[in-house]
């Protein structure tokens, strides 16, 4: 549950605060140091935590604060605007601001932003952006104007989004409103007509915005007293002109709607709106917490002393103008839990004890610290909720009784347009049930094999091998190796006794019937090629790392190499298996995770010849990842040397006895054995060389410690 | 923006005189006892030393009593009120003044050596395991204990004892087996036989080294043979068995909650045990050996389980404190191992004008004359020896008790040291290569039992601090002395004063205790000057600065503290410094500053050290802030000076000489550090138990 705790003034001072209250409140370089910037012309340094000032600066009479002052976090100084063109930096020693760096520029600055991560942003009023350091270098530099004559910049925002700033602004031209968008990455701007919907003209009151990674989350206050909010991509998709975006509601009337002033709002994280504003129309002014998933109250706390309709939200700390202090009220927001509402999670709600555990919420904590709207890795795209319900798509209700009956190319589209819609919370159980429905009506009449939908729902990414169990044994029955490709790849819970059946599967195949499916080769395209050029590099493959065999260990073994060396060079050199069955079991085999001691039985069902058409394979890939010194392979996600040499090893481990009989693998088996009697070898010199190598330190140690008295020189820095 | 004033290039060069041969080994420790209420720790070692340190302030080492040669420590507990006791091989239980600093009384328990003690759970009564058999109950009186009466006589040596929380019944380690007591009646309840066979062979005996008596009743025994034992006391029996250890396991202790105990082994190991469900959701909870730590090379001869923290000591002579990070709810420096192998005070003193070193050992003092060379050279070179260093004098002390403190005067022609019970001041006349050493007769009595000594800057008094609080001036003579004046303390107070320091101009006398403020004494007018404010954390170093007569203050929390006498405030430069704090690496160091010294030709440079750093503070250069790179051993190459001029800081380390003991300016370019590495050190320890790390 979100709760506001109580609050403290920082200041026991009222501040000299005109009639527009301050112009902001920002973060500094320290965590709990705020920079207040009165609507006159003072800043001041407050650490909260002390409700103390730790520094203040004024500019000289006849001067005035124009932008609020933000800290440089790469420098860690301060930097404010006054008279609309002049920028003073300055640092925490520093007394006077007059005295300090000052840079005049051409044009006049609406706000400098400064976000963790990147230089300060200078936005100019003319909708020109610069970055701090480009503009120091050059002050005069000429500013180009980017929106037109009537529009003027309402507010503005910036966000790091994948470690890039992305800044946004609002105008108001005539009762329009529009967002440009400033990415730095791509050095874009990109300009978007914000339609208000239903409710024409009405005025907005607030902005706040929020990130995650392909969306900015606009919402907005509107005169009427709701808040909406648009989905503004950070990514344009192609330069044309005339972008639009539409509002949807959030939460209706929070507010009074004929408010005049001291309306605002603030992100807190996914579910929560910190709301200022009187909610009735008589009432006084309010702060209140708005949970936007259920649309309810959290809770909320009178201002009898009115305010000034600003507010800041940083870390966990809310604050805003009370009357004539700046108010600093803390905000938890606990994560709510199933465990905790019923009771299994220890709360530790006695009165006495204040020592709440602290859970840490991978989620909201990147952001911790330094702002939290900046939620770019939240996962919100994939619970996004929306309010409007125009357009209901089929439910998931509809589609499972389509399935029932339906034809499966009826049932495909509609499956398109299912997915295609927004994703619930529970999806992934709908996307479940519907395989299930699906596989049923399959047991029910076997023609009906819906395979494409099948495909489709598999790479939702979200299905998972316990969510439908029967999905692989249909696949594995039908021998579908197209689909147990896809579902080795996607299901992260498959059981090592369906992983060998596949395993079996794969190896079993004729070549025909592979020929005929299509099968995703990406991994194994790049190498597949290189096999047929390389049909070659003589034996000197086996010997590898650069150690020479000593002959006599393997005279015997050799003798038989060497009689058909040509053969046997051919053996190692070129793919035993056609690309198609390569890909199978390199993708999808070697990958899946499993666990020896419940794979070791199932291995040892596979037929004899199979075993040795894999553990061929198997070295193949060995003998190619040998060939570079990275020791891996090319292509897409490829196996590494350790899932290689682990296969080997279970399948002679669960075949030993019976792949020793077997002549064709008895080739096979020597160079094996030959290469683990190389790397014996090899590591027991390293093992000596690692030995000498301590006693010479030790050695050198003892020279260095032996000596009692010395008298050194010693030049400090 | 700012600019900096231009540094002089670097801090200049020094001529260091590195010794490593100062040959202290540090007794090993015997025992441990935390108190919860004060959150301090009672470390007793081999030689009979006791030290208390504070685990709020950083870990200080914040008193200690002298050791003695008869007085090997057993056992140590707290009782109730903060009283700490002891009891040894002497057969003598010891209870010590936390506030003087002395051995309050001895009573001897009349059972032979005494093995194990233990305070009873409400604090007020005290029991001892003698090696006669025999178990002994003490009341804990308001300024004494009292005898009360024997338990049933047993037939060998008590080695462990432990209070049932409720105090009506007590468990007592002997060889072979464990007793448990009624208390009431004094008689033996129980008899529980401990398996002697080890790994299938029969040991000789099976000692208990330690038992544990559960609120549930259970005990929990630790012996010889490697085992931890749980023992049901209601019906006598044996209920689980953790065998842990191929050697001895030494010692136990069990949290306040009962939800955990460690172990320590004699092959090092401490082990952490754990009450944790049998499964997720049932009530049903069992002992499991969760987490083994091999932070010791030796025998792990004692360990206490602070709320947050395994603590565990040893032959090896480090005092080891592991947090526990689930009980750790702030992730800082304090979540942290440390480990303690020095005293937080000062062993060494120095005779600038004659280069001579003083060092303080147990029970004899070393002076050495340092080499010298007439070579120069670069930084890092080392330059040949024109004269090697001379062992001078081997001082013995007579009787069996440690020194508590020495120091050599400036002109190095008199050294001072103290026992408990006697002052020592010797004369030292030099005569080409001859020493000759003269001791000052009829030292007052006044004077037996110093806590700190100092000379003045001319040599010409000596200041005493004596327990009791009282400060003594005493004017030397050619061969004799003059008692010249006493500061008594202030009313009410019997705190001791543990640290001095004169000013060179000797007119003001700075001398410290362990929680009080720094008084300032006027020496020319013999008066009180003034009281520096006390601070939260104990003071670990003090000096006072040439010239300006400005005192600098180390405290055990790391900050520094800059207090003008004469102006009777902190100066300019203290108050800056607390605006902007110290940096975050600073303030992170591990061991206090122990000594401070001033440069006679720089007057804003201020040099001090801890065990692994030296620093000289230019108080002229600005203040590095957290994003500024604290520590940067290396030289600035090729960077130009606008980079250095922005990266230039008014602390600049160097932690080439580790572990340092002593650091101080000889003269204009001359240093002097003396280093303990701690290979040699453990190269004196007898060696560890083998164990094999490969194969089998």
């Amino acid at each position: 549950m979100a709760a506001l705790e109580e609050g403290f003034t920082l200041s026991a001072v009222p501040l000299g605060a005109g009639p527009n209250g301050l112009l902001g409140v920002e973060q500094s370089d320290k965590t709990d140091q705020f920079l207040v910037t009165d609507g006159g012309r003072t800043v001041i340094l407050y650490k909260v935590s002390d409700q103390k000032p730790l520094g203040s600066w004024s500019v000289k009479q006849g001067q005035i604060i124009t932008c609020p002052a933000v800290c440089n976090f790469q420098t860690g100084e301060f930097i404010v605007v006054h008279d609309n063109k002049v920028l003073r930096i300055w640092n925490n020693e520093d007394v006077n601001l007059d005295k300090v760096f000052k840079a005049t520029l051409s044009a006049e600055i609406y706000r400098v932003h400064s976000i963790q991560g990147t230089e300060p942003l200078v936005l100019f009023k003319e909708g020109a952006v610069r970055g701090l350091e480009a503009l120091l270098a050059e002050p005069q530099q000429k500013i180009e104007t980017v929106i037109s004559d009537d529009e003027v910049i309402k507010w503005t925002k910036v966000f790091m989004v994948f470690r890039h700033p992305v800044l946004i602004f609002i105008t108001e031209k005539h009762g329009n409103y529009f967002a440009y968008v400033q990415t730095f990455s791509s050095r874009t701007l990109s300009k978007y007509t914000l339609l208000l919907g239903q409710e024409e003209k009405s005025v907005i009151q607030n902005f706040t915005a929020s990130v995650d990674r392909k969306f900015i989350s606009l919402m907005s206050l509107s005169a009427d007293g709701c808040i909406y909010e648009a989905l503004i991509p950070i990514h344009t998709s192609g330069p044309e002109k005339n972008q639009t975006v539409v509002r949807s509601l959030v939460l209706r009337t929070v507010v009074s709607g004929n408010a005049r002033s001291g309306v605002a709002l603030a992100v807190l994280d996914h579910d929560h709106i910190a709301v200022l504003g009187p909610p009735l129309p008589a009432s006084k002014e309010c702060l209140s917490i708005w949970n936007t998933k259920f649309q309810t109250l959290q809770t909320s706390k009178e201002l009898p002393q009115g305010t000034s309709g600003q507010l800041w939200y940083y870390g966990e700390n809310l604050f805003i103008l009370h009357g004539k202090f700046l108010t600093v009220i803390p905000y938890k927001c606990e994560v709510s839990s199933l465990a905790g509402a019923l009771g299994k999670l220890k709360h530790s709600q006695d009165p006495g004890t204040h020592t709440a555990p602290h859970f840490v919420n991978w989620e909201t904590s990147r952001g911790y610290g330094f702002g939290s709207q900046n939620l770019e890795q939240s996962k919100r795209i994939l619970r996004r909720r929306k309010i409007e319900v125009s357009v209901q798509p089929p439910a998931s209700e509809q589609l499972l009784s389509m399935i029932k009956k339906d034809s499966e190319k009826h049932i495909e589209v509609e499956l398109c347009k299912f997915l295609a819609i927004k994703r619930t919370p529970d999806f992934h159980t709908v996307i479940g049930d519907i395989v299930f429905e699906l596989l049923e009506r399959h047991k029910a009449e076997p023609p009906f094999y819906p395979r494409n939908s099948l495909v489709q729902l598999i790479q939702t990414h979200v299905l998972s091998y316990s969510l439908c169990p029967c999905l692989m044994e249909v696949a594995l029955e039908k021998t579908d190796v197209q689909m147990l490709q896809l579902c080795l790849q996607q299901f992260p819970d498959i059981p090592e006794s369906i992983t060998c059946a596949c395993l079996k599967v794969f190896l079993s195949i004729s070549d025909d019937s592979l020929r005929e499916t299509e099968i995703n080769m990406e991994s194994v395209s790049d190498y597949s090629d290189s096999v047929q050029e390389e049909k070659m590099d003589e034996q000197t493959g086996i010997l590898q790392n650069g150690f020479n065999l000593d002959k006599r260990n393997c005279d015997n073994c050799d003798r038989k190499l060497n009689q058909k060396p040509q053969a046997a060079a051919e053996e190692t050199a070129s793919c035993p298996v056609t690309p198609k069955r390569a890909a199978l079991l390199r993708n999808a085999i070697l990958h899946s995770a499993y666990s020896e001691m419940f794979l070791l039985p199932h291995l040892k069902d596979i037929p004899a010849q199979h075993v040795t058409l894999f553990l061929q394979y198997l070295y193949f890939l060995y003998l190619k990842c040998n060939e570079n010194a990275t020791m891996t392979l090319p292509g897409l996600h490829p196996p590494t040397l350790n899932q290689i040499m682990d296969w080997i090893c279970l399948l002679l481990d669960a075949n030993f006895t019976v792949v020793v009989m077997i002549p064709e693998a008895k080739r096979l088996l020597l160079s094996l054995y030959k290469f683990v009697k190389s790397q014996i070898c090899i590591c027991s010199e390293l093992n000596k060389i690692e030995v000498s190598f301590r006693e010479l330190q030790k050695l050198n140690q003892e020279k260095n410690n032996r000596e009692l008295y010395s008298i050194e020189v010693l030049e400090l820095f | 923006m700012t600019l900096f004033p231009l540094p002089p290039s670097g801090m200049g060069e020094f001529k260091v005189h590195r010794v490593r041969f100062f040959n202290y080994v540090p007794s090993g420790i015997r025992c441990v006892a935390y108190n919860n209420q004060s959150n301090r720790l009672a470390v007793s070692r081999t030689d009979g030393t006791v030290e208390i340190y504070n685990l709020s302030a950083n870990y200080f080492q914040e008193k200690f009593f002298p050791g003695h040669e008869s007085r090997a420590t057993e056992a140590l507990c707290w009782a109730k009120g903060q009283r700490l006791f002891s009891a040894g091989l002497n057969g003598e239980i010891i209870e010590y003044d936390l506030q003087a600093l002395n051995i309050k009384y001895a009573i001897d328990a009349f059972g032979g050596p005494i093995w194990s003690m233990a305070v009873s759970p409400c604090g007020s009564q005290l029991l001892v395991g003698c090696e006669d058999g025999s178990v002994k109950l003490f009341q804990i009186t308001p300024d004494k204990i009292q005898f009360e009466r024997n338990f049933d006589r047993q037939k060998s040596r008590i080695l462990s004892l432990s209070w049932h929380p409720s105090g009506t019944h007590i468990a007592a380690g002997s060889i072979d087996y464990i007793s448990v007591f009624d208390v009431k009646s004094g008689s033996a309840v129980h008899k529980m036989l401990v398996d002697r066979q080890y790994m299938g062979v029969s040991k000789r005996k099976c000692i208990i080294w330690g038992v544990a008596f559960l609120s549930d009743g259970t005990v929990i025994s630790v012996d010889s043979a490697g085992k931890v034992q749980f023992w049901d006391s209601a019906t006598g029996t044996l209920v689980k068995n953790h065998l842990i250890a191929n050697a001895d396991v030494q010692s136990i202790a069990v949290s306040d909650q009962e939800d955990s105990f460690v172990v320590g082994t004699a092959e090092g190991t401490v082990f952490h045990f754990q009450l944790v469900s049998v499964t997720s959701n049932s009530s049903e909870k069992q002992w499991v050996r969760t987490k083994p730590f091999q932070h010791h090379t030796h025998d792990v001869r004692a360990v206490a389980h602070s709320p947050t923290a395994l603590i565990s000591g040893g032959t090896d002579t480090h005092l080891v404190i592991r947090p526990l990070m689930e009980k750790v709810e702030v992730k800082n420096y304090d979540a942290a191992l440390r480990k303690i192998t020095f005293p937080h005070r000062r062993l060494i003193s120095c005779s600038k004008k004659r280069h001579l070193l003083l060092f303080q050992f147990a029970h004899h003092l070393e002076l050495w004359r340092l080499g010298s060379t007439v070579a120069t050279g670069k930084n890092g070179d080392t330059l040949p020896l024109s004269k090697d260093a001379d062992h001078l004098l081997h001082l013995k002390t007579k009787g069996p008790e440690n020194i508590i403190c020495s120091c050599i005067s400036p002109c190095g022609s008199w050294i001072a040291y103290s026992t408990t019970s006697r002052f020592f001041l010797y004369r030292l006349n030099y005569e080409n290569d001859n020493l000759s050493l003269q001791r000052v007769s009829k030292m007052p009595a006044f004077l037996r039992s110093a806590l700190q000594i100092l000379f003045s800057e001319d040599s010409t008094k000596l200041f005493v601090a004596s327990n009791q609080g009282s400060l003594h001036i005493i004017r030397l003579l050619e061969g004799s002395f003059k008692h010249l004046h006493t500061f008594q303390p202030q009313s009410g107070t019997v705190e001791s004063m543990c640290l001095l320091a004169v000013s060179p101009d000797g007119n003001w006398l700075a001398a410290s205790g362990t929680s009080a403020g720094v008084h300032v004494y006027n020496i020319k007018h013999l008066k009180l000057h003034c009281t520096v404010p006390a601070y939260n954390f104990p003071v670990t170093a003090l000096a006072i600065a040439p010239n300006t007569n400005n005192l600098v203050i180390a405290h055990s929390d790391q900050q520094v503290f800059e207090y003008s006498i004469p102006d009777k405030q902190y100066t300019e430069w203290s108050r800056t410094i607390q605006k902007q704090g110290f940096h975050y690496l600073w303030l992170q160091r591990d061991t206090p500053i122990t000594h401070i010294s001033f440069h006679p030709k720089r007057p804003m440079h201020i040099l001090l050290h801890d065990a692994y750093m030296f620093c000289i503070i230019d108080k002229s250069l600005p203040l590095p802030n957290d994003k500024t790179l604290l520590y940067n051993p290396l030289p600035p190459t090729n960077e130009s000076d606008v980079i250095r001029r922005r990266t230039a800081h008014a602390f600049k380390m160097s932690k080439i000489y580790k572990p340092l003991l002593f650091m101080d300016l000889l003269d204009e370019r001359t240093l002097v550090a003396v280093e303990r590495p701690l290979d040699d050190i453990i190269a004196q320890l007898p060696p560890p138990i083998k164990k094999k790390k490969f194969g089998t």
